[in-house]
């Protein structure tokens, strides 16, 4: 059935220098990548940021129709936010007129800007999903996240759940599709029919579904009691993360490159 | 108790607390009143009808469930005494598969989950990768280690399952219907790793309603609405009518067949593998 083939996130196997980096090393870099996104104060520098990005994608082997597979969800929000700004920055000289209606140079020049920075962001944090397994994800944020668990942040229990959605994702679709076609063979119809129409339809599925997924999470707890689970304290992994000679590479590239995008701000190139 | 014990139940009653709608909750007897040992080394199998206890039983030996009454001694320590402190402790030595490979699963990739159980007893990295490919060569899915489980076939998953078991080292393997849910493929597979188990000395408890499979044990436990109605080994809980013993093996039928046309069929010939043994020499 079609629902097993849904890929787990989005990840695209393969052995580049940037997917054998540190999961820690990934996530931080992904983030500060995306945080120079708002450092950047002129189009000239977002030349770095698409020269940076382009490197990375070239590193990672990565196909650029994987990456821009992930604008497709959000194309429509970047449009929206572009003509938001288009129609509605009103400082700047008018550049066309139509009426009382106008659009000003500004208006442009910050809707271009918009949608480059949106659309850097989407590829940036694809590549960090790209060419990282989620598990490693995990994995990386729960140790990211460890220090804040002094202060009462569950790092542990949040990796955990994490990783139990990853693994019971096709189970549940599964299930679903089960439900589904008893449902279809009791006279359900999820097809057609109206938007409030299907909304109804959707109740004969959502209860079962609900009821199994408690019946599956009340095994699950058992079966973890029963292999000895007992929270985070003490335990110990089978993949121990270590930093290597990548990613300290990786971690001077970074600091160099954010720098470059700090120090930009205060310097002034007048091209645009 | 027995010298070499390493289960103990003595005089183990257990209720569930039921919950009808709007009125108080009900008790409901699922164990009543039982007594037995199980000895280090052996191959016990429970049977009975559905809802006569058996999974209760079970869950005594790892303190998932502790008695209402009674107690249950594992490896000379009380399971009550074992769940105040550190139950992980005792769960590490009595290992526990399930019915459904599906819900025991942890990990989306099939080697962390059998380092599930190690890691939880905070067994060093380096030993839990030599336990976690050992485990998984076991059950031969060694190949299949970076697979994700929904890919897997049922008795691959359970054979994963069974893996993340025997990964933390256990001296007692308990088996609640591990092959209800599996073809007849996967259910020799799972049994042929059952014996494996055992002949590694390690003790096993399998629950079935399989008699082909209960017949492979040294012994047989009969529950029947939360007691036991008997307790003797195969050839001769087979050969008693009153019990109303579910369907007798085939290869005890045969060796009943033959006996009673003058062949010398031993006592205890119960499985197909004896009698085909005995019936080729
Ligand atoms: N969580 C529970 N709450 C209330 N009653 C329960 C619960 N689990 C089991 N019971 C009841 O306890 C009795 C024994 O159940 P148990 O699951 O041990 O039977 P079983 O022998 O394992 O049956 P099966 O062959 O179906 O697995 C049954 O009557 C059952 O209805
Ligand atoms: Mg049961």
């Amino acid at each position: 059935m079609a629902v097993r083939d849904i890929t787990l996130g989005q990840y695209f196997p393969g052995d580049s220098c940037i997917h054998r980096l540190d999961p820690r090393v990934k996530i931080v870099c992904a983030l500060v990548y995306l945080v120079s996104l708002f450092v950047v104060r002129s189009f000239w520098v977002f030349g770095l940021c698409i020269l940076f990005l382009a490197a990375v994608i070239i590193l990672s082997g990565v196909p650029f129709r994987f990456i821009s597979k992930g604008l497709k969800p959000v194309i429509f929000l970047i449009i929206i936010t572009m003509l938001i700004n288009v129609l509605f920055i009103r400082t700047g000289d008018p550049v066309l007129t139509i009426g009382k209606f106008y659009i000003t140079n500004e208006g442009i020049y910050r809707a271009l800007f918009m949608g480059l920075r949106l659309v850097l962001l989407i590829f940036g944090s694809s590549m960090l999903t790209l060419t990282t397994k989620p598990i490693e994800l995990t994995d990386g944020m729960e140790k990211l996240l460890s220090p804040l668990s002094k202060i009462g942040l569950p790092a542990h229990e949040l990796a955990m759940m994490m990783t139990i959605a990853l693994r019971f994702i096709p189970t549940l679709l599964d299930e679903t599709d089960k439900i589904m076609k008893a449902q279809t063979a009791r006279g359900a119809d999820f097809e057609n029919g109206n938007l409030k129409e299907k909304a109804k339809a959707l109740i004969p599925l959502l209860v079962p579904l609900f009821v199994s997924a408690f019946r599956i999470a009340g095994d699950l707890a058992m079966a973890m009691e029963a292999r000895c689970y007992h929270g985070g304290k003490g335990r110990t992994r089978l993949h121990q993360m270590k930093l290597g000679r990548v990613d300290a590479v990786a971690a001077i590239v970074m600091v160099v490159y954010l720098g470059c995008v700090i120090a930009s701000r205060y310097i002034n190139i007048n091209i645009f | 108790m027995a010298e070499d014990a390493i289960i103990s139940f003595k005089n183990v009653s257990f209720s569930y607390l039921q919950e009808e709608d709007g009125s108080a909750p009900v008790e409901k007897l699922a164990l009543d009143d039982v007594s037995f040992d199980i000895q280090r080394g052996s191959f016990v199998a429970i049977v009975g009808s559905n809802g006569s206890g058996k999974s209760t039983l079970a869950k005594h030996m790892n303190a998932l469930l502790l008695p209402t009454s009674g107690s249950v001694i594992v490896e000379g320590i009380d399971t009550i005494t074992a769940s105040d402190e550190a139950p992980w402790e005792l769960r590490k030595k009595i290992g526990m598969v399930f019915q459904n490979p599906d819900n025991q699963l942890v990990s989306s990739i099939v080697e962390d989950d059998v380092a599930f159980g190690p890691e939880n007893i905070g067994m060093p990295p380096e030993e839990i990768r030599k336990r976690v490919d050992e485990s998984l060569k076991m059950v031969d899915m060694y190949e299949h280690r970076r697979k994700g489980p929904h890919l897997l076939s049922g008795g691959q998953k359970q054979r994963v399952a069974i893996a993340g078991v025997i990964a933390m080292d256990p001296d007692c393997v308990v088996f609640d219907e591990p092959t209800a849910m599996l073809d007849p493929r996967g259910r020799r597979e799972i049994m042929a790793i059952i014996r494996k188990l055992h002949d590694q000395g390690d003790t096993v408890i399998l629950i079935t309603h399989f008699m082909e499979e209960a017949a492979e044990a040294d012994r047989i436990i009969v529950m029947d609405q939360g007691k036991i109605a008997a307790d003797a080994a195969p050839a001769e809980i087979f050969s008693k009518e009153d019990l109303g013993v579910l369907n007798v093996p085939f290869a005890v039928k045969l060796s009943a067949a033959l006996r009673k046309a003058g062949f010398d069929i031993p006592a205890g010939t119960v499985t197909e593998e004896k009698l085909a043994e005995f019936l080729c020499r």
